[in-house]
């Protein structure tokens, strides 16, 4: 027998252990809190706010951001074809959306496509990476995904060993992270390798700091691929193309497989920033390099775009050996291909309006307001948070999130000891209940021991934001006065 | 080290994928690509055209979206102007507007909750609940991308995380669709294989469970037993008592029932009938009604077709609330399933009813494809069983034929010299000479010394009828070849 009282198969001790460990800290306990109190809110319990602000993920839709009137002009033609007849869709609409439908079997995109996806956007996006980068793509390397997660999930699996112990592999990831790589790799069982990105120097990639972390793990794993996250979730940097290569070269010597995570490559607000992907300065830094494995991502969710719920994303993967590339293929076939709507969104976003097309002149004002706004909001934000007391906040440079340290009085340290929590889950679960505003706790994606964070999003309307931020800093006060 | 300075070869990758097939898009496909492509460049063949009968894709050979469920999810893409659009009933724009307001901003555009849209999970509850006459919670219902991805969800629950005899062990059907088999290999699980009896319609014998798993305890720690009803390949439809067998056996051995009913609206022949699970545990008393149970349903198969939405749900009874909570952590990762799949999901649980606008026309198209399918069922049975060496049980349900040829011993030799599979053998030389494209029986899974390809029931009735003629000319040429 399971030994289970109550005779189930499946209970904590008999589940799969992975999933037991793994967390996903953006929709962990705080969030599921924020839905209670929103209930709260709905049967009329009294609060000194009138509404949750969820401010934990990157949902830009569910924010008030409107999506592309082109973009969803080709989705609701693909979707109805009969809509191809109409006066009220413009010409470039329609032969986007006739070349898709061209693309799909019986031409509807209720068939299943190729698994790697539907050859003609395939071919748009080998086409957008080669004009974004002056560096040619080639479609058999491009993959359309669910997402961007479940393309990275579909190559991390690839570099597992299928063995226990020392013999796992170790997945180098930085620290703080997006979380998905955490879960995955627990998910995996496979050793995170965790290398911090330093704060200081605004949150870089120390070449120093990533051989101390690949050595101190040697001895447990066997390390075999490095994570970056560029620009960086949570933290906001966009890699200089030096520490882009510094990269590129400490990976050469390790001999590790590079997944490099570029779904916010349109989100870049600081002047002198600008976003270089690595397949752009891994091809330029000569022979030595260009041949390195090398797995890009990109999704429909961030960006101009927003598109979240349609689960879009793609891969490149480049200079993979054939007989592991066959392997590959054959591993995503089972899951038959992602959605068709989400790979006719992702055409979209590579294969925009071009100049004197009817369409272009709305589209380039929709994607530069939505730009134009994130900007302006990342400014906000840091300012802001710069000016209080307590809190120190690196610039904002891309993605969609403000990661500020949160310097903590003893007593707040003590009382979240107590109550089980880490200090800044404390702070953010007391954030929370006092002003309604939901952000993630800094531990749910890693930091320096002794260092307490949050992430929020800068994802609310503009003129909401100035008052959440007001609100915030009035409970950061109180706080600071409450634990003095 | 590695191959030519490479970080990933074959040696060193995840030796699990290297273990995984997936026969429905494997070798014989990729050559009927191959082929494709040396039609459109000119080169001649004794065809001209590949007919693509290994996958159940409706829309692929023909088959029509049903126009109400196009209508709501174009409404939900682009509501703005659409809620507007005279030319839309409005029943369609009621159930684009609920769908709507369900999700974050209004817009199809924002994540849902990982479990899925909530009143899309009590559309579905509610559609369970009129199908078996027993009440459906939203809160055990999940949206998944296809059924696939909710059953690799639960599956993973299931694992062990330990190696050797600690293994996960899995019962699955053989002949089974090779997704189960795929995500076992993947997943480093133990197979524990039930031969469905070919003699007797392909029926599931408790004889027969208890063998595979008696065999199977020294090698595994046996966990869940799945069961595809309608069958695939097999497309046999469970009686009641069948059901009732395999969910005793289940309760003795203290497994979780995986139920794969993606086939319910697809059930052809008289006299069958399709029974949920759930509605048949409910039924079982207390001693049976609080069993764990995952059951699956997708919007790829029915009437529907919608196989490139990727929309599935799960609805899964009587989980520890400690392993509930677990589940829904593990599934928030990947954040949520398309909406567009799950609006699409939304109107098969939602259909129009008598009085709708959309209603005539709706039931007219749905019983179109069934009628037609049921027309398929039947002709592709009857014409297998008319041809010398091929035997061919009852298409009940689902969209497959799956028959048994027997092949002559000097096949078998000509097959054994090329190292490959005798129906693998088979279907490659079906392929090459008339450009017909079904699956090898092996990659399902079959009696050893029993050999059988699986074709799909999906062409178009007058393309169906050529393909079977073809099929005829090819079988009756390539036997005498070799007696």
């Amino acid at each position: 027998m399971n030994g289970a009282t109550n005779n189930k198969v499946l209970t904590l001790d008999t589940l799969n252990p992975n999933v037991v460990k793994m967390e996903y800290a953006v929709r962990g306990p705080i969030v599921a809190r924020a839905g209670e109190i929103e209930k709260e809110l709905k049967e009329g319990v009294p609060k000194q706010f009138t509404k949750v602000v969820k401010a934990n993920i990157g949902d830009c839709h569910a924010t008030g951001q409107k999506p592309l009137t082109f973009l969803r002009q080709v989705l609701a033609m693909v979707t109805y074809p009969e809509l191809l007849n109409s006066r009220d869709f413009p010409e470039d609409t329609k032969n986007r959306a006739r070349r898709l439908l061209e693309g799909c079997r019986g031409g509807s995109i209720g068939s299943y496509s190729d698994s790697p996806g539907i050859a003609v956007i395939r071919q748009d996006i080998a086409q957008y990476i080669s004009d974004r980068d002056g560096v040619p793509s080639a479609s058999d390397d491009v993959y359309l995904c669910a997402g961007a997660s479940a393309g990275i999930k579909s190559v991390l699996t690839m570099l597992l060993t299928g063995k226990g112990g020392t013999d796992k592999a170790g997945i180098m990831i930085p620290v703080p992270q997006y979380p998905l790589y955490s879960a995955t790799l627990a998910e995996y069982d496979a050793y995170p390798i965790r290398y911090y990105l330093n704060e200081e120097n605004h949150w870089s990639l120390d070449v120093s700091e990533l051989k101390r972390s690949i050595n101190e793990a040697k001895p447990n794993c066997r390390p075999k691929a490095i994570v970056i996250i560029n620009p960086g979730n949570p933290t906001g940097q966009v890699l200089t193309r030096e520490n882009i290569q510094s990269i590129i070269k400490f990976a050469k010597e390790e001999k590790l497989f590079i997944l490099a995570d570029e779904v916010y490559q349109h989100n870049i607000y600081a002047d002198g920033s600008q976003f270089f992907s690595f397949k752009k300065v891994l091809k330029e830094m000569g022979d030595e390099y260009s041949s390195m494995e090398l797995a890009s991502f990109m999704s429909a969710s961030k960006g101009f775009m927003g598109e979240c719920g349609y689960r879009g994303g793609y891969s490149e993967i480049i200079n993979l050996d054939p007989a592991v590339r066959l392997q590959y293929n054959k591993s995503i076939s089972a899951n038959l291909c992602p959605p068709v709507s989400g790979q006719a969104v992702i055409d979209c976003i590579v294969n925009p309006p071009k100049p004197g097309e009817p369409s272009y002149e709305l589209f380039l004002k929709e994607k530069t307001k939505v730009l134009d706004l994130l900007l302006q909001k990342a400014k906000l934000v840091t300012k802001t948070f710069n000016s209080i007391e307590g809190i120190k906040c690196n610039e904002v440079q891309g993605a969609m999130y403000a990661f500020p340290q949160i310097f903590l009085p003893p007593r707040a340290i003590e009382e979240a000891k107590k109550q089980n929590k880490t200090p800044d889950s404390f702070y953010c679960f007391q954030l929370l209940e006092e002003t309604g505003i939901c952000t993630v706790p800094g531990s749910g994606f890693g930091e320096k021991e002794g260092t307490y964070h949050f992430r929020t999003t800068i994802l609310p309307p503009i003129e909401e934001l100035e008052a959440v931020l007001q609100k915030f800093k009035e409970f950061h006060i109180r706080f600071l006065q409450k634990y003095q | 080290m590695s191959v030519r300075g490479k970080v990933l070869s074959v040696e060193n990758m995840n030796p699990f994928v290297k273990n995984m097939e997936y026969a429905v898009r494997g070798p014989i496909v990729i050559r009927a690509g191959e082929i494709e492509q040396e039609l459109s460049k000119g080169l001649k063949k004794n065809f001209t055209d590949v007919i693509r009968a290994n996958i159940g894709d409706c829309h692929a050979t023909g088959q029509k979206p049903l126009t109400f469920l196009r209508q709501v999810a174009a409404i939900c893409t682009y509501p703005d102007v659409l809620l507007k659009d005279p030319n839309f009933p409005s029943d369609a724009k009621d159930r684009a507007q609920r769908i709507l307001d369900g999700c974050g901003g209004k817009s199809i555009g924002a994540y849902s909750d990982s479990s899925g849209v909530r009143v899309i999970r009590e559309d579905i509850a509610r559609y369970i609940t009129e199908r078996d006459g027993q009440a459906s919670d939203p809160d055990d219902i999940f949206l998944s991308t296809g059924a696939s991805d909710g059953i690799k969800i639960i599956m993973k629950l299931l694992m062990t995380g330990q190696p050797g005899k600690e293994r996960a062990g899995v019962m699955i059907p053989i002949p089974q669709y090779p997704l189960y088999t795929a995500t076992i290999a993947e997943y480093n699980a133990y197979p524990i294989g039930y031969y469905l009896n070919e003699d007797k319609n392909w029926a599931l014998d408790v004889n027969e469970l208890k063998r595979s798993i008696d065999e199977a305890k020294p090698n595994c720690k046996p966990r869940a037993i799945v069961i595809i009803n309608p069958g695939n390949p097999t497309g046999q439809v469970l009686t009641k008592e069948n059901i009732q067998d395999v969910i005793k056996f289940a309760k003795e051995q203290n497994l979780f029932i995986m139920a794969d009913e993606v086939y319910q609206h697809n059930v052809y022949a008289k006299g069958s009938e399709f029974f949920s699970f759930k509605k048949i545990l409910t039924e079982m008393g207390p001693e049976y009604n609080n069993m764990e149970l995952a059951s699956f349903m997708s919007t790829s198969k029915g009437y529907m077709g919608e196989c490139g939405f990727r929309g599935g749900y799960c609805e899964v009874i009587n989980l520890d609330p400690a392993v509930r909570a677990m589940l829904l952590k593990s599934i928030s990762a990947k954040l949520c399933s398309s909406i567009s799949g799950q609006a699409v999901m939304g109107v098969v649980v939602n259909p129009p009813k008598p009085g709708e606008p959309s209603y005539d026309i709706f039931q007219k198209e749905k019983s179109t494809v069934l009628g037609q399918l049921a027309e398929k069922a039947t002709m592709v049975t009857e014409t297998f069983n008319s041809i010398e060496g091929i035997t061919c049980n009852e298409v009940q349900g689902a969209m497959y034929a799956f028959p048994q040829i027997k092949l002559p011993q000097k096949l078998l030799e000509a097959a054994k010299a090329k190292g490959q599979a005798p129906d693998a053998f088979y279907c490659f030389n079906l392929l090459e000479e008339t450009g017909i494209c079904v699956v090898p029986g092996s990659g399902f899974g079959q009696v050893e010394g029993t050999y059988h390809f699986r074709t799909t029931i999906l062409p178009p009735v007058e393309k169906l009828r050529e393909m079977l003629g073809r099929f005829k000319d090819f079988h009756l040429k390539f036997m005498a070849k070799y007696s």
